[in-house]
C-alpha cells in the first residue's frame, strides 16, 4: 500500500471480502442503537482487530457478520453473498465449545459433517487442520482431557477444517493465561500466512490486536461506532521479537491511548 | 486404614450389624408375637423350601419388569423428541403424560387386564405406566438443556433441525436419559411385583412375585413373606446395577460425572 503509486484507470482492485452498508443493530426500539449505521469494507486476506469498551457493539459486530444476527437496517456482503447464505464463513467463540461427547479428531470434523462432506475428505482436512495447531497426536483425546489452551487450538483446527474464506474470532484468547495466549497468537499468524483467509479478531487486549493485525477498528460505546481505522505498519513474520521492537510498542501505547479516550468509563 | 480397604470393610460391618441388630430384635418380642419378625433361620429355612419357586417366579417378574422397562425407555425417547421440537407441542401433551403418571394403578388394574388380557401383557403394560413418567421428563429435560453456544456452532454450520436434533440435542440429553432411567429402574420391578399381585391372578400358572407373596400371604407363611420381599430387593438391585453399567459404559469417556479426578463420589 505505498501510497506514491499512482493508480492507473484499468487496473481495479480486488472486490472486498466484507461489505457493510450503512448497518445498525438495535435490540429495543426506544434504546441507544448497539451499532450507529456503519460503513465498512475489510479487503480479503487483512487481519483486522476490533477493539472497544464494552457495550460498543464488538461482539454485535461479529454477530452480523457471522449471520447469527439480523442488522436492524443496511446489508452485509461477504464475498458478494449475505453472510447466512455462505459456506466459506468460520466463527471461533469465546469459549472452545467442543462437544464433550465427541473425541478431538470427530470435534474438529463436526462442521464438515453437517455440510455433509465425504468421509475421506472429511478425515484427510481433520488431520491437516489438527496438525496446523500442532495437535496431531491428539484426535482420540476426549475434551476433558485437554488443558484450557488445548481446547483453544482444537476449536481453532475445527474452524480452519472448513477452508474458510473469512474467520471470525470472539475473544478467542481471552480465558487464557498470557503465555498461551501469546504463543497462540504468534501461531495463528504464521497459518494466516499461509493461509490468507481474512480476519476479524474481536478481542480486548490493545497488545494483542497491534501484534495480529494489519488494521485495527477502534468502536466507541452508546451508540457503537467507528472512533478509529488503523494501520499497522509492522513488517513479518511477527514472532516474540516483535514485542520488544520500539515501533510495535509506541503503536500499542498510541492505541491503548484512543481506546481510553473513546471510554467513557475510564475518562 | 488404606481407603480402599475401608470400602469394603465398611458395608460389611454394616451388614453384619443389621443382621444382628434383626436377630436381637427377633428375641426381644414377646414369644406369640416373634413370628412377626422371623428369625434369621427361620428365613434360611423358607428360603430352603421355597427357593426353587421364588426363583422361578423372580423370573417372570423380572421379564415382565424387563419389557415394561425397555418399552418405556423406547416410547420416552421418542416422545422426548416430539415433545422437545416446539413449545406447542408441549404445553398440549405434557398435562397428559403427567395424567398417565396420575392414574391410580390399583383402581385400573381390572379394566387393564380386559384390555390386554391377563398375566404377562397387563403386568407388562402397568410396569410401561409407572417406569415411563421419569423417562420421557427426564430425556425431555436433557434435549432442551443444550449449551446456547452449542446452538450457535450448530446454526453457523447452517445444521439442519434433524441434524440439530441427532447430532447435539440427543447425545447431549443421554445423561439426563440415564438419569430417567435409573429412577425408572428402581420402579420398574416394585411395579412388576405390584402388577402380579393385583392382575396376575389368572395369569394361568406363570406365577411371579406378587401372586407369591399374595398366596404366602393367604397361608400365613410369614418367613416365606420375608423371603419374596428380599428377592423383590434383589430384582431391583440387580436392574439399577445393570442401568449404572450400561451408564457408565456410554458416558464415562467424557461425562463429568465419571471424571477421574473424584473418585470419592
Amino acid at each position: 500500500m505505498a501510497a506514491a503509486t499512482p493508480s492507473l484507470p484499468s487496473v481495479t482492485p480486488p472486490p472486498p471480502a466484507i461489505r457493510l452498508r450503512e448497518v445498525s443493530k438495535r435490540f429495543d426500539a426506544s434504546a441507544t442503537p448497539v451499532l450507529a449505521p456503519l460503513d465498512l469494507e475489510i479487503a480479503a486476506g487483512e487481519f483486522v482487530a476490533v477493539l472497544g469498551p464494552s457495550g460498543c457493539g464488538k461482539s454485535t459486530l461479529l454477530r452480523l457478520l457471522s449471520g447469527l444476527s439480523e442488522p436492524a437496517s443496511g446489508h452485509i456482503t461477504i464475498d458478494g453473498h449475505p453472510p447466512a447464505q455462505g459456506d466459506d464463513l468460520a466463527y471461533v467463540f469465546q469459549d472452545a465449545t467442543l462437544l464433550p461427547w465427541l473425541d478431538v479428531g470427530a470435534n474438529v470434523e463436526t462442521l464438515l459433517r453437517l455440510r455433509r462432506v465425504p468421509a475421506a475428505e472429511r478425515g484427510r482436512r481433520r488431520d491437516a487442520a489438527l496438525a496446523l495447531v500442532g495437535l496431531a497426536d491428539r484426535a482420540r483425546a476426549y475434551p476433558r482431557q485437554l488443558s484450557g489452551g488445548q481446547k483453544m487450538r482444537v476449536s481453532l483446527a475445527r474452524a480452519l477444517a472448513t477452508e474458510p474464506r473469512v474467520l471470525l474470532l470472539d475473544e478467542p484468547f481471552g480465558a487464557l493465561d498470557e503465555m498461551t495466549r501469546d504463543r497462540l497468537g504468534e501461531e495463528l499468524l504464521a497459518i494466516h500466512a499461509r493461509q490468507r483467509w481474512t480476519a476479524v479478531f474481536v478481542t480486548h487486549s490493545v497488545a494483542e490486536a497491534v501484534f495480529l493485525a494489519t488494521r485495527i477498528l477502534v468502536l466507541a460505546p452508546r451508540p457503537g461506532r467507528l472512533a478509529h481505522d488503523l494501520r499497522v505498519d509492522l513488517p513479518y513474520p511477527r514472532n516474540h521479537d516483535t514485542r520488544r521492537d520500539p515501533a510495535y510498542l509506541r503503536l500499542v501505547a498510541d492505541v491503548s491511548g484512543r481506546l481510553r479516550a473513546v471510554d467513557p468509563a475510564a475518562a | 486404614m488404606n481407603p480402599r480397604v475401608l470400602r469394603w470393610l465398611l458395608p460389611l460391618v454394616l451388614a453384619a450389624l443389621l443382621l444382628a441388630g434383626w436377630q436381637t430384635l427377633h428375641h426381644s418380642l414377646s414369644p406369640s408375637r416373634r413370628f412377626l419378625l422371623p428369625s434369621l433361620p427361620q428365613l434360611a429355612e423358607a428360603f430352603r423350601v421355597h427357593g426353587p419357586a421364588l426363583l422361578l417366579a423372580a423370573r417372570h417378574t423380572a421379564l415382565a419388569a424387563l419389557g415394561g422397562f425397555a418399552l418405556a425407555a423406547f416410547v420416552a425417547a421418542g416422545a422426548s423428541l416430539l415433545l422437545a421440537s416446539s413449545n406447542l407441542v408441549r404445553a398440549t401433551l405434557y398435562p397428559y403424560l403427567m395424567g398417565l403418571q396420575m392414574v391410580p394403578i390399583i383402581i385400573i388394574a381390572p379394566i387393564l387386564i380386559l384390555w390386554v388380557g391377563p398375566g404377562a401383557p397387563s403386568v407388562i403394560l402397568v410396569t410401561f405406566l409407572i417406569t415411563f413418567f421419569p423417562l420421557v421428563v427426564n430425556t425431555t429435560q436433557g434435549l432442551l438443556s443444550v449449551d446456547r453456544a452449542h446452538l450457535d456452532l450448530f446454526r453457523m454450520g447452517r445444521a439442519a433441525r434433524w441434524q440439530e436434533l441427532l447430532l447435539l440435542r440427543a447425545p447431549a440429553a443421554l445423561p439426563y436419559f440415564f438419569t430417567g432411567l435409573r429412577i425408572s429402574a428402581i420402579l420398574a420391578p416394585i411395579g412388576a411385583l405390584t402388577a402380579d399381585y393385583l392382575v396376575g391372578t389368572s395369569s394361568g400358572g406363570r406365577l411371579g412375585l406378587g401372586m407369591s407373596a399374595l398366596l404366602f400371604s393367604a397361608r400365613n407363611e410369614i418367613p416365606a413373606l420375608y423371603a419374596t420381599a428380599l428377592v423383590g430387593c434383589v430384582l431391583g438391585f440387580a436392574l439399577v446395577a445393570a442401568v449404572s453399567g450400561l451408564s457408565w459404559l456410554v458416558l464415562h469417556r467424557w461425562h463429568d460425572s465419571y471424571s477421574p479426578g473424584d473418585s470419592d463420589k
